[in-house]
Order: structure tokens, then C-alpha cells, then sequence
């Protein structure tokens, strides 16, 4: 055995050495560093890192302290609208553009842009729309409407939806885009054998068409789970959390105990928290995407 | 039951017509084969027929029923596709009944109806496998089924066996004709493979950029092609072809060809033929025939054989004529010999040289 | 024959006209809602700030003016900096291009190794990988700065290309892989055969086959590294901040009125590379998107 594993690795002694460096980024700055965080999470860390062992005395800290439950709250909120418009305003668009429409290639590239942008412009650009005294508010009242009110950025019970404005605008195209090349590699025959069958289109698309994109789905969905789980940059630009901390999120309450309020343990003890979530979500699906049938056979 | 009229149809996409001018009547009952080249538009038609692509010009008639602009599923037509197009997430009891449900049918009949089809087809024991789970055969018959339990009086079928291996399309062959047999509905059956052509048909639309070139049963396309196209279209090795002149000499008729001389007297002329006049002559390789000692056989140089199992094919040279003939293995054939051979003139076939239409 | 055609043109029933009005107008009211922003950070940014202080919003401005993105390219202030947001992308180009580079070139490597090579232990390496590019940012984040801190370099340049490198390889390495594995294997074995290495078929056979997925992965490196925000915050230092966050600054930290129209020229700015990217490379964008995240 000993002797057999040796000649395989010279003979690929080259390919091991090529994959060092990807070896080196895993171990160290990805399980070594998750590692540490989840480690420093046990400790009473503040503004230096400590070695000592206070078991979970910074989650009991964490899960009382109502700026990380408002936090979660949001991103719970945020997160299920964000899904649900993005897939259904997504799946919409890419159907009817696919309904032989003139112009196409202009309305795919309207509806994918903003995903080119980044979440710091998209945040920017629609806290503008709708400040009041700016945006559409101040147009209404300026054509006369004076009892309009669109105050969703400086209202702390709106506020979240305009955050989720922002985001589905920034994100539905991406569902588009994904929808819309499934729909185009459907075979056209078995459209036509849904003509011979009589079957209308609505059920066609529902009971046959997007049940055949199930990966193409799965997929605008993981994609869009990332980058709603990492959401900072649009909340720092469009509210920096406010009003209050009415629109506060998981990843910015970890930023700012990092960096501004010097509170390490704290900080690592909700990284672990969402780092423990993203896993037991994301394993599977992983497992089942990109190893189940994956690969070549060796 | 019921019979397809096609009146004065035409067919574009944009404005390229695909289908000119076409007139085709199919009896009830009928198994008709659309045999033709790729592209010659027979999908097209075959479409038009199913109601799943607007002609441009013409009617369709079922039953002396005009339905051109009718619905696709108001038609009472099965189609099975090339690609199968079975629904992929669905089981196969799910593709069969999907139409059925959607139609607001009977729980009860509905059961029926797909217990007879996959019973007929041999598939029921496979109706709860999804189609990714199936063979070619499988899922070929499965389409098959879908297309019967809707109870058709037409059957539409568009190369169904073209994705499957030589032995699977042989078996299939035969249970489409015994479906055929059993149903006794109309069915109309495009595909590029002659055997299958001349096998399931009763009759043979041979197509060419749109045109039906010839309508006829399976033997009188393969014997009387109506042009030299459907004769080099059929048959398998291919018809010889030579160009030459025919001559009269006294009551006797000759074909010439530089030094190649030979007496077609006995070729049934559909119409007069005068001295001089330019023709092609079609000549299959099983009508050249080894001479067993008869006065009229010609001698050939032998140039090339290609054994092709139970019979030899060889390239033989007749007076500056290269014709290819069918030998028994034990004619003793071989390369650099001269071989004696009769020609059977009677299943020969003269084209006219410049419309190429059958003389 | 056209006119025979349209005179048996399949009559459209009411049903299908109101369909396709309804298409229409659904598209277009969402092609609009969609052009909004876009619409109103240029007619902003062309306007003076006391058009902007009286009329409204979504006008076309009346006195065209360029002076709101000659003082965001130049003159803007971040506190008390105000040298404008050349110097952000300026810097955010000295971020891009190393990190590009690097990040596909080893991703490429890497894809290259995975699908051709067997190396024990590698597939579990790169499920990890990629397990971790589902992990949220801030969960490596202070161990890194630890680490950066430790050695010297945080808060320089190279600490922000080594983090792009870092964040980037697990797609760049999927996207490789993924498309690897649909290169016909024979072509491997027949360089073997021919007694290369695995230098020589890499650089002689696959990389120049490679071209097609090399420029979609140039298209999604180059969109994220640009819009990246959070890292550039926090590993690039003050010297070497990114167009996005200097944008953030700006609008964000300005004391008195806010200059409204140079904000939004400023982001307009900040959106034109990747908005190009965009433009320029159509449906490639697409496929790297779609092959970023599903195998095949
Ligand atoms: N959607 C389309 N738009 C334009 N031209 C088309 C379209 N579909 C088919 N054609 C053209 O129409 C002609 C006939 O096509 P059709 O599919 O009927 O051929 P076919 O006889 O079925 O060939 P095959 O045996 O290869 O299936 C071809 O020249 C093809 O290029
Ligand atoms: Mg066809």
C-alpha cells in the first residue's frame, strides 16, 4: 500500500505541486480562519484577541442583545420578499419575453443591468428615489399632489422594503436571464406535443416547462441566497442601518463589532451563528448540484 | 376513421415557400409514408396537417371538414415526434394521461384508456419510471402511446425511428404495422429510410423541395419510378444511370451509347418514341442478371466486387460502360474477368434527358 | 408570394390581440421601472444644483451642464480629501488588473488539475472550496486581517489582490473545472502518449483552448472586483481605497448641502466600467453567470 501510494505520487508529482497553492488558500484561509473565528467565539475577546475560555458566555450575550435579534429579524423579512419577487418578477419576465416579442435582445439588456452595478450604486440610487425631499415624494408634491407620502427610507416600519426594492431591482434580472436560456434549450417538439395534447400554455409552463428548468432554479435561488446572506454594502449605502436600527442586518452587526464598537467575541460568536446556518443549508444542495452527478469517471 | 384532403397547400417561412402548390388525397385507413431527402420539407407538412404550423395558402380537409385554422388538439390527430418529446419530470403514466386530465376526462376512463395503450405496447410495467429512466425503444414506444390513448382518427408520425439502433427500428417497423393493423386509422408517416418506406406503406409520397414527385404503392415506386430522382432516391445499391440515344433499326428499337448497343424492343414505351432522341437509362444492379448460356448476354469486363454478404455487388465494364450488377457468391465472379450478364429490359426504366420524367 | 400569404393569414381572435397588448404593456411598464434609476442619476448629473433645489426629479434638465462630473472626477470631497474619484479608480484599477490575472490564472490551473489529474484528497479540497464561497464574508474577515497584520502587508495592495485571490477561487476554479470536464479526455491521453508533462499539455493544449471560458471568466472578475465594497473597505488601507467605497465616502460623509448632481455623476462614474463590461459583452455575461454556478 505504502509503496503503491508513493509511485502515484511521483508519477503526479507535478499536479500535486500545481494544486499546493490551492491546498494552501483551503486550509488556511478558509478552514483555518473558520476555524479561528469559531474559536475566538468561545472567548471573552474585546478589542485584541484573548486565548481564554468563557464556553457560550458570548452567545447568551448575543442572542440578548436586541440589535442582533432586530438584525436577524430584518434579514429573515429581507430575505423571504427578496426570494419570492425576484423568482416570480424573474420568471415572469423571461416567460413573456419569451412570447416571440419584438425588441428582445433591448429588454433582456434592460432587465439584466443592474446586476452589472454594484450593490453600493443600487443602494445610492434608489435611497435618492425615494428620499422625500428628492425623489418621487418631492415630484408628487411639486405636480400638486400635496398629501402623497413616500417616505419609505426614513420610515422605520418601510424601511426594510426599500431595501427590498432596491435588491429585487438589482437582482431580478439575474432570475430572467437564467429562466430565459432554460426556456430557449426546451426542446420545441415537446411544445408541439403539448399543442397536439390541447394543453393551455399557463399549465404547460407550469406543470412542464419550469419543473424541467428545476436546476436553473435551484441555482437563481442559491445564487441569490449568497448574496442576501452577505448583504452589507446595500444597507450601508442606502440607511448605514437607520433609522435606528430599524433596517439594521446579521453582517453589519458583525462589521461594526469588529471595527467600531471593539467587541471581537461578540462579533465571531454571530459569524459562527451564520456560519453554522449557511452550512446545514448550503450542503446539501452542494452536495446534490455539483457531486452527485458530476465529474468525470476515473 | 377518417380521410385527409390536401388542396392547392402552400407553406413558407417568411417568404420562402417550403411547400408549393401541393395536392394529396389519403384514404381512410390509409398508411401513407412521406419519403423524401432531408430538408425536402416533409416535417413542414406533416406539421401543417397537425395544425402546428400555418400554411400560407390551400386547405386542409378531414373527412371533407375543413380544418385548416382549427386547433391542433380539436383535430382528433396522435403525433409521436423524432425526439419523442415525452414530458421529462413527469412519470410515463403522467405522459400518458397528461392530455386526458387537462381535457377534464373521467378518472375512470382515463385509467382505462392507459391501461389498453401500455398494455397494447408492452410498457406496463414501466408506467411509474420517469422517461430519463427508459431506452430508446421504451421511450419510442411510450410516445407511441401518448399518441394513442387520445383516441386519434389520425396518426401523424415524423421520423419515429430514426434515433434508434438497426435492430431496435426493425422490431418497432413491424409493431407500427401491426398497431396499423389493429387500429385501421389513417396514418400518415414521414421518414427518410427507404426499407421503412417500402415496408409499412400502402402508398409512397416521394418529396422533393416540396413537390411530391410521385404518389404510388411501394412496388410500382420502386419498379416504375415516375422520374430518374425517385429512381436514384430508391433502392439499395443504387440504380445505374446512363445517358445515351435511342435508335430505330428496322422493327427494333436500340439504346446507344458510343460502342454500348442494346435492344430495348421489349421496353414498355408509355408513349411513341421517335429515332434520335435523348434519354437516361435507370438500371437496377438485380436486373442485370449472371448469363446462364442465352443468346443476347453481354460480356464485361469485371473491375471491382463488393461482397455484401448474400450477394456480391460488381463493377463491371461494357463497351466503355461502367454498370454495377448483383452476382451470387457462386457465380464465380472476380476482379480482372470478363463476366457474361443478361439485362432484363422489361424492369429497366428511360427517363427523358432534360425533364427527366419517365418515358 | 406575399400577397397570396397574408390573404390566408391566420385570423388573430380578440383573445390573442389583448395577449399581445398585454405582453407589451407588461413589459414595458417593468422596462421602465427598471430604466428609472439610470434615467434620473443622468438628468441629475447634468443639471445645476439649483434647478435640482427647485424642480423635480425626473425633468430634463434645462441648462445642460457638465461641471457636477468634472468636480466628482476631480474635486469631490471624502471628508477632508477632496481630490475627486479619479484617485479611487485609479486605484481600483491597481486592484483589478493584478487581481484578474492571478485569480484566473490560478483557477485555470487549478479547474486543469482537478479534471484531468488525479491528486488524492483533491475533490474533498475543492468541496471545501467551495462550501466556503457560500460563506459569508465576514466569518474570515478577522482572521485575515490578523494574519495580513501579522506578516507586514495589511492594508497594502498586496493584502487586497491576495483576498481577491482568495474569494475568487472557488468560482474561477468551478468554472475551469466545469468546463474541462467537457473537453474530450482523449486529447489529454494522446499528449500523454506524445510523453508531455503537465506543464507542456497545459500550456500547449489546454490553455489555448481555453479562450471561450477565459473571457467569461475576464467578464465576471472584472464585474465583482469592481463592485466589490466590503473588502476594499477593509484590506485595501487608506492609500488604496476602491472607486466604490470613495463613492460611498462621498456621498455619504459630505457635511452642508448635498451636492445631489455630482453624487449622481459620481455614481454613474463608479457604474460605467462594469455597465461597459456589460454592454460590450452581451450574452457572454449571461453564460458566466449560468456557468458559474451549474456544471455544464
Ligand atoms: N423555422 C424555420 N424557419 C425557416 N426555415 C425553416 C424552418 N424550419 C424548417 N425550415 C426549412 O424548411 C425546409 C424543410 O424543413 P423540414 O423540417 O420540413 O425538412 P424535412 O424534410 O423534415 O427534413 P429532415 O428529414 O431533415 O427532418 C428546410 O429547408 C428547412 O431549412
Ligand atoms: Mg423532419
Amino acid at each position: 500500500m505504502g509503496a503503491e501510494l508513493t509511485r502515484h505520487v511521483k508519477r503526479n508529482l507535478v499536479a500535486y505541486i500545481a494544486l499546493l497553492p490551492m491546498a494552501v488558500v483551503v486550509i488556511f484561509a478558509y478552514l483555518g480562519t473558520m476555524a479561528w473565528s469559531v474559536r475566538l467565539s468561545f472567548s471573552s475577546s474585546k478589542l485584541l484577541p484573548r486565548n481564554d475560555f468563557v464556553g457560550i458566555a458570548q452567545y447568551l450575550t448575543l442572542f440578548d442583545t436586541p440589535r442582533w435579534l432586530t438584525s436577524l429579524g430584518n434579514l429573515v423579512i429581507i430575505a423571504f420578499f427578496f426570494l419570492l419577487i425576484c423568482f416570480v418578477l424573474g420568471t415572469l419576465l423571461a416567460i413573456f419575453i419569451d412570447q416571440n416579442v419584438r425588441a428582445e435582445s433591448l429588454f433582456r439588456t434592460v432587465f439584466l443591468y443592474p446586476y452589472a452595478m454594484s450593490f453600493v450604486v443600487a443602494g445610492l440610487i434608489w435611497q435618492w428615489i425615494l428620499n422625500p425631499d428628492l425623489g418621487i415624494q418631492h415630484t408628487m408634491h411639486g405636480l400638486g399632489f400635496s398629501g402623497f407620502v413616500l417616505d419609505w427610507v426614513v420610515n422605520s416600519k418601510m424601511v426594510l422594503y426599500a431595501i427590498i426594492l432596491a435588491t429585487v431591482w438589482h437582482g431580478s434580472g439575474l432570475v430572467m436571464a437564467l429562466i430565459l436560456a432554460g426556456l430557449r434549450g426546451v426542446d420545441t417538439e415537446i411544445w408541439r406535443a403539448t399543442r397536439i395534447d390541447g394543453i393551455p400554455t399557463w399549465r404547460v409552463y407550469l406543470s412542464i416547462v419550469l419543473p424541467m428548468l428545476r436546476p436553473m432554479i435551484i441555482t437563481s435561488l442559491v445564487l441569490l441566497s449568497i448574496s442576501i446572506v452577505k448583504m452589507y454594502d446595500v444597507v450601508v449605502a442606502m440607511t448605514n442601518g437607520g433609522p435606528g436600527t430599524a433596517s439594521e442586518v446579521p453582517a453589519k452587526f458583525i462589521m461594526d463589532n469588529l471595527f467600531e464598537r471593539a467587541n471581537i467575541g461578540l462579533a465571531t460568536a454571530a459569524s459562527t451563528v451564520m456560519l453554522v446556518t449557511v452550512l446545514l443549508v448550503m450542503a446539501p444542495v452542494i452536495y446534490s448540484q455539483y457531486f452527485r452527478k458530476s465529474g468525470r469517471a476515473s | 376513421m377518417s380521410s385527409v384532403s390536401l388542396q392547392n397547400l402552400e407553406i413558407s417561412y417568411g417568404n420562402v415557400a417550403i411547400v408549393k402548390n401541393l395536392d394529396l388525397t389519403i384514404q381512410d385507413g390509409e398508411f401513407l409514408v412521406l419519403l423524401g431527402p432531408s430538408g425536402c420539407g416533409k416535417s413542414t407538412l406533416l406539421s401543417a396537417i397537425g395544425g402546428l404550423a400555418d400554411v400560407s395558402g390551400g386547405r386542409i380537409l378531414f373527412n371533407d371538414k375543413d380544418v385548416t385554422w382549427t386547433d391542433p388538439k380539436d383535430r382528433g390527430i396522435g403525433m409521436v415526434f423524432q425526439s419523442y418529446a415525452l414530458y421529462p419530470t413527469m412519470s410515463v403514466e403522467r405522459n400518458l394521461s397528461f392530455g386526458l386530465r387537462i381535457a377534464g376526462i373521467d378518472r375512470a376512463i382515463i385509467e382505462k384508456k392507459v391501461k389498453w395503450a401500455s398494455e397494447l405496447l408492452q410498457i406496463d410495467h414501466l408506467l411509474d419510471r420517469k422517461p430519463s429512466a427508459l431506452s430508446g425503444g421504451q421511450r419510442q414506444r411510450v410516445a407511441i402511446g401518448r399518441a394513442l390513448v387520445r383516441d386519434a382518427d389520425i396518426f401523424l408520425f415524423d421520423e419515429p425511428l430514426s434515433n434508434l439502433d438497426a435492430k431496435l427500428r426493425a422490431e418497432l417497423r413491424l409493431e407500427i404495422k401491426k398497431l396499423h393493423k389493429t387500429l385501421k386509422s389513417t396514418m400518415i408517416y414521414v421518414t427518410h429510410d427507404q426499407i421503412e418506406a417500402l415496408t409499412l406503406a400502402d402508398r409512397i409520397a416521394v418529396m422533393k423541395d416540396g413537390l411530391i414527385q410521385q404518389l404510388d404503392t411501394p412496388l410500382n415506386v420502386y419498379n416504375k419510378p415516375a422520374n430518374e430522382f425517385v429512381g436514384s432516391f430508391l433502392g439499395s445499391p443504387a440504380m445505374n444511370k446512363v445517358k445515351g440515344e435511342l435508335v430505330a433499326e428496322g422493327d427494333r428499337l436500340f439504346f446507344a451509347d458510343g460502342a454500348f448497343r442494346l435492344d430495348v424492343s421489349r421496353y414498355p414505351f408509355a408513349q411513341k418514341i421517335e429515332s434520335g432522341r435523348k434519354v437516361v437509362l435507370g438500371l437496377r444492379p438485380e436486373h442485370i442478371l449472371p448469363a446462364r448460356g442465352e443468346t443476347q448476354a453481354i460480356e464485361g469486363k469485371v473491375s471491382l466486387i463488393e461482397p455484401m454478404g448474400s450477394s456480391i455487388l460488381a463493377w463491371s465494364i461494357f463497351d466503355g460502360i461502367s454498370l454495377s450488377h448483383l452476382v451470387g457468391q457462386d457465380d464465380g465472379c472476380e476482379a480482372d474477368r470478363t463476366f457474361p450478364v443478361t439485362i432484363d429490359i422489361q424492369k429497366a426504366s428511360f427517363f427523358d434527358v432534360d425533364t427527366g420524367w419517365r418515358l | 408570394m406575399p400577397q397570396a400569404k397574408s390573404a390566408t393569414k391566420r385570423p388573430l381572435t380578440y383573445q390573442e390581440v389583448w395577449g399581445r397588448v398585454g405582453i407589451y404593456a407588461f413589459l414595458g411598464v417593468l422596462a421602465l421601472f427598471f430604466l428609472l434609476p439610470l434615467y434620473v442619476m443622468l438628468v441629475t448629473s447634468f443639471k445645476s444644483m439649483d434647478e435640482i433645489r427647485l424642480g423635480l426629479i425626473f425633468s430634463l434638465p434645462q441648462q445642460f451642464s457638465i461641471d457636477a462630473w468634472i468636480k466628482a472626477w476631480t474635486s469631490a470631497c471624502t471628508g477632508l480629501e477632496c481630490t475627486g474619484l479619479r484617485v479611487g479608480f485609479g486605484n481600483s484599477v491597481k486592484i483589478l488588473v493584478p487581481s484578474v490575472i492571478f485569480s484566473i490564472l490560478l483557477g485555470a490551473i487549478n479547474g486543469y488539475a482537478l479534471s484531468f489529474w488525479k491528486v488524492k484528497g483533491a475533490n474533498v479540497l475543492f468541496a471545501c472550496l467551495l462550501l466556503g464561497s457560500f460563506v459569508p464574508y465576514q466569518v474570515f474577515i478577522y482572521p485575515l486581517v490578523r494574519f495580513y497584520a501579522q506578516t507586514g502587508i495589511y492594508g497594502s495592495l498586496s493584502a487586497i489582490v491576495l483576498t481577491h485571490i482568495i474569494f475568487g477561487m472557488p468560482v474561477m476554479t468551478l468554472l475551469f473545472r466545469n468546463y474541462y470536464s467537457g473537453l474530450p479526455v482523449e486529447l489529454f491521453k494522446a499528449a500523454r502518449i506524445d510523453g508531455a508533462g503537465f506543464w507542456r499539455i497545459f500550456i500547449s493544449i489546454i490553455l489555448p483552448m481555453s479562450v471561450p471560458i477565459a473571457i467569461v471568466a475576464v467578464i465576471m472578475q472584472v464585474t465583482a472586483i469592481w463592485n466589490d465594497f466590503l473588502l476594499g473597505l477593509v484590506f485595501a488601507g487608506r492609500e488604496n481605497l476602491p472607486m466604490t467605497v470613495q463613492l460611498n465616502n462621498i456621498v455619504n460623509t459630505t457635511t452642508g448641502e448635498r451636492a445631489y448632481n455630482v453624487n449622481m455623476a459620481a455614481t454613474v462614474l463608479t457604474s460605467l466600467v462594469p455597465l461597459t463590461v456589460y454592454l460590450v459583452s452581451g450574452r457572454w455575461f449571461v453564460r458566466g453567470i449560468a456557468s458559474g454556478a451549474v456544471k455544464g
